[in-house]
């Protein structure tokens, strides 16, 4: 089967966030380019994940693999499909650019020597194949990207595009492969549930985020109440994580996730070019700092001059009364 | 315990200026270079795992030849070793031209454990140590939070950061491990460690000296281009608030109202 695939990525046994949105733009390129778009799930359960990837593509592969049962499945996962591309000769992968993507991508790009363009915002198609739109220089510069070759992997953001079911789902078809990986095994011993880890800030509408200005754990109460109240999640800075004061799973900027929310608010954040590079595409960006002169101020649609402390509980305060 | 880092010199994001160059690439001459922040803290966890068990830090490269003076600046930190692979027909490398490289040069070396960053700061995609671990054919454990070899059993056990929490792997050295911020904060240089710097040995290593033809790599071969570049749209003016925090925050409800937030 020539033309597109996506990945579909398998997360608490059904299918990814990320992967809905990523089949939603592969979908769209096919109708502009005329091309087939295929999804395909590999997994010990896949059925449950290409059901709800069908919702989105006219066909789907399940691929049972029980070898991903109990140990780390991106390698795992590259290989099989490395094998039935080199078979049924797609042109394009795709995959979202979280961590089970990057990993699977990775392999990918190395076992079928397939280039990669990756953080995708945005998909064309140009002259016989895709265009690949994306933000670098930390969002100083947006690029155009192409494959100079037929062939090539594609990683997609989060919220590049809203997720969105096709008019009709589309089929699902069970796959077997054969023999065993032959790339090493590596076991998951155990998972582990862990206070303030479940973050999912790249999909939250509303993140509220606290920096070196909170000034401690206690400090990030304040941040939560407000997120709590505008109904998003909780945010932060390098410094932030660093001092300990909060889990890293929060962190936005260069090391930590690249997040584009209806709305950022920045509580005692200065906005360094490494924190900057994270949220700076927000739709809109609200700032609270002592320093009217901090860099935020620089790229922040509203700022409010003050203390954090007094400011933040006093929006907190006004919100609820709004609401209640 | 022998610990190799795949160590990227990147623009310094913070000096700002970086631009791409006529031929549609990142112009590396234009901004000064710096050790790629996730590479930080790999060489953080591996310099803390050495100094615990005994052991020696390598530092792998594929960069142009100007890299020794950002190499400098790892030993510096505490790494022993630099190996760099720099190779004119290296310019303009895909990810997987570095892949390639990288993975030949690292066969090259003895080690129990290879660690790689993240991502870089620059390209940004993620691919490179997965990519490497599937080419030499060594467990990938990514996304690690905690490093824990046991040299006596020849296994390592990794955190690695999931969702909801972290999960645990364990794998046969050696091994590769993708290393994030959360492995905890890189020290900086000290005094003695910069004068110790100087005399480390940092061994250049050309593309035939890895057993890449240079038909496979680089530029001419490169899979990937960019078609255009623009900047973004600015952002309309900033609109000041310095009122007493009631007011102030009755003005920051207001605004979000009118822009249909809340």
């Amino acid at each position: 089967m020539p033309g597109i695939w996506v990945v579909g990525e398998i997360a608490d046994g059904g299918l990814a966030r990320i992967s809905t949105e990523v089949a939603t733009l592969a979908r769209g390129l096919g109708e502009t380019a005329g091309h087939d778009v295929s999804g395909i799930v590999v997994g010990a359960q896949p059925k449950k994940a290409a059901d709800e990837l069908a919702r989105f593509l006219p066909r789907v592969v399940a691929v049972s693999e029980p070898a991903t049962d109990g140990n780390a499945a991106a390698t795992i996962v590259a290989e099989r499909i490395a094998a039935l591309a080199r078979n049924s000769g797609p042109d394009y992968l795709l995959l979202g650019a979280g961590p089970e993507g990057r990993d699977t991508a990775g392999v990918l790009s190395a076992m079928l020597g397939w280039p990669v363009l990756a953080n995708a915002t945005g998909l064309g198609w140009r002259d016989d194949g895709p265009t690949v739109e994306m933000s670098v220089f930390g969002g100083k510069l947006n690029t155009t990207n192409a494959f100079t070759g037929g062939r090539g992997i594609i990683t997609v953001r989060p919220n590049a595009a809203a997720a969105e079911p096709a008019a009709s789902p589309g089929k699902v078809e069970e796959a077997s492969p054969n023999g065993e990986p032959q790339l090493p095994r590596v076991t998951v011993v155990d998972s582990v549930a862990e206070p303030g880890a479940a973050a999912p800030i790249e999909e939250a509408r509303v993140v509220v985020a606290g920096g070196r200005g909170v000034g401690g754990e206690d400090g990030f109460k304040v941040v939560q109440e407000l997120a709590e109240a505008l109904g998003g999640v909780v945010g932060a800075t390098r410094a932030a994580v660093d001092a300990g004061w909060i889990n890293y799973a929060h962190q936005i900027g260069q090391t930590g996730k690249i997040v584009k929310p209806q709305l950022y608010l920045a509580l005692g954040i200065s906005g360094a070019i490494q924190h900057k590079v994270g949220m700076q595409t927000a739709e809109t960006i609200v700032a609270v700092n002592r320093d009217p002169d901090a860099p935020i101020a620089e790229f922040a649609d509203l700022v409010v001059v003050g203390d954090l402390f007094e400011v933040a509980p006093a929006i907190t305060a006004a919100l609820r009364a709004r609401s209640g | 315990m022998r610990i190799v880092v795949l160590m990227k010199p990147v623009p310094d994001t913070a000096a700002g200026g970086e631009r791409l160059g006529p031929d549609m690439r990142l112009d590396r001459a234009a901004v000064p270079a710096v050790v790629n922040a996730n590479d930080e803290y790999a060489l953080e966890a591996a310099l803390k795992l050495t100094e615990a068990l005994g052991g020696e830090v390598t530092l792998l490269s594929m960069a142009p030849a100007s890299a020794p003076d950002t190499m400098r600046k790892a030993l510096a930190m505490g790494a022993h070793h630099g190996v760099l692979v720099t190779d004119p027909v290296l310019e303009g490398s895909d990810t997987v031209s570095t892949t390639r490289v990288l993975a030949a040069a690292l066969k090259t070396l003895e080690y129990d454990l290879a660690f790689a960053g993240a991502d870089t700061s620059d390209g940004g995609a993620g691919v490179v140590g997965p990519g490497v671990a599937a080419l030499l054919g060594l467990p990938l454990l990514s996304y690690a939070a905690k490093i824990e070899p046991d040299e006596a059993a020849g296994r390592v056990r990794v955190r690695r950061l999931s969702p909801t929490g972290y999960d645990v792997l364990e794998a046969p050295m050696p091994a590769l491990v993708v290393c994030t911020q959360a492995l905890g904060e890189p020290r900086y240089p000290s005094l003695k460690g910069i004068m110790a710097a100087r005399s480390k040995e940092i061994v250049t290593r050309s593309l035939s000296d890895v057993g890449v033809t240079p038909e496979e790599v680089g530029g001419a071969v490169a899979g990937t281009k960019v078609l255009e570049a623009t900047s973004p749209p600015a952002r309309a003016a900033t609109e000041v608030v310095r009122e007493p925090a009631d007011v102030a925050a009755e003005r920051v409800v207001a605004f979000l109202a009118a822009r249909r937030i809340i």
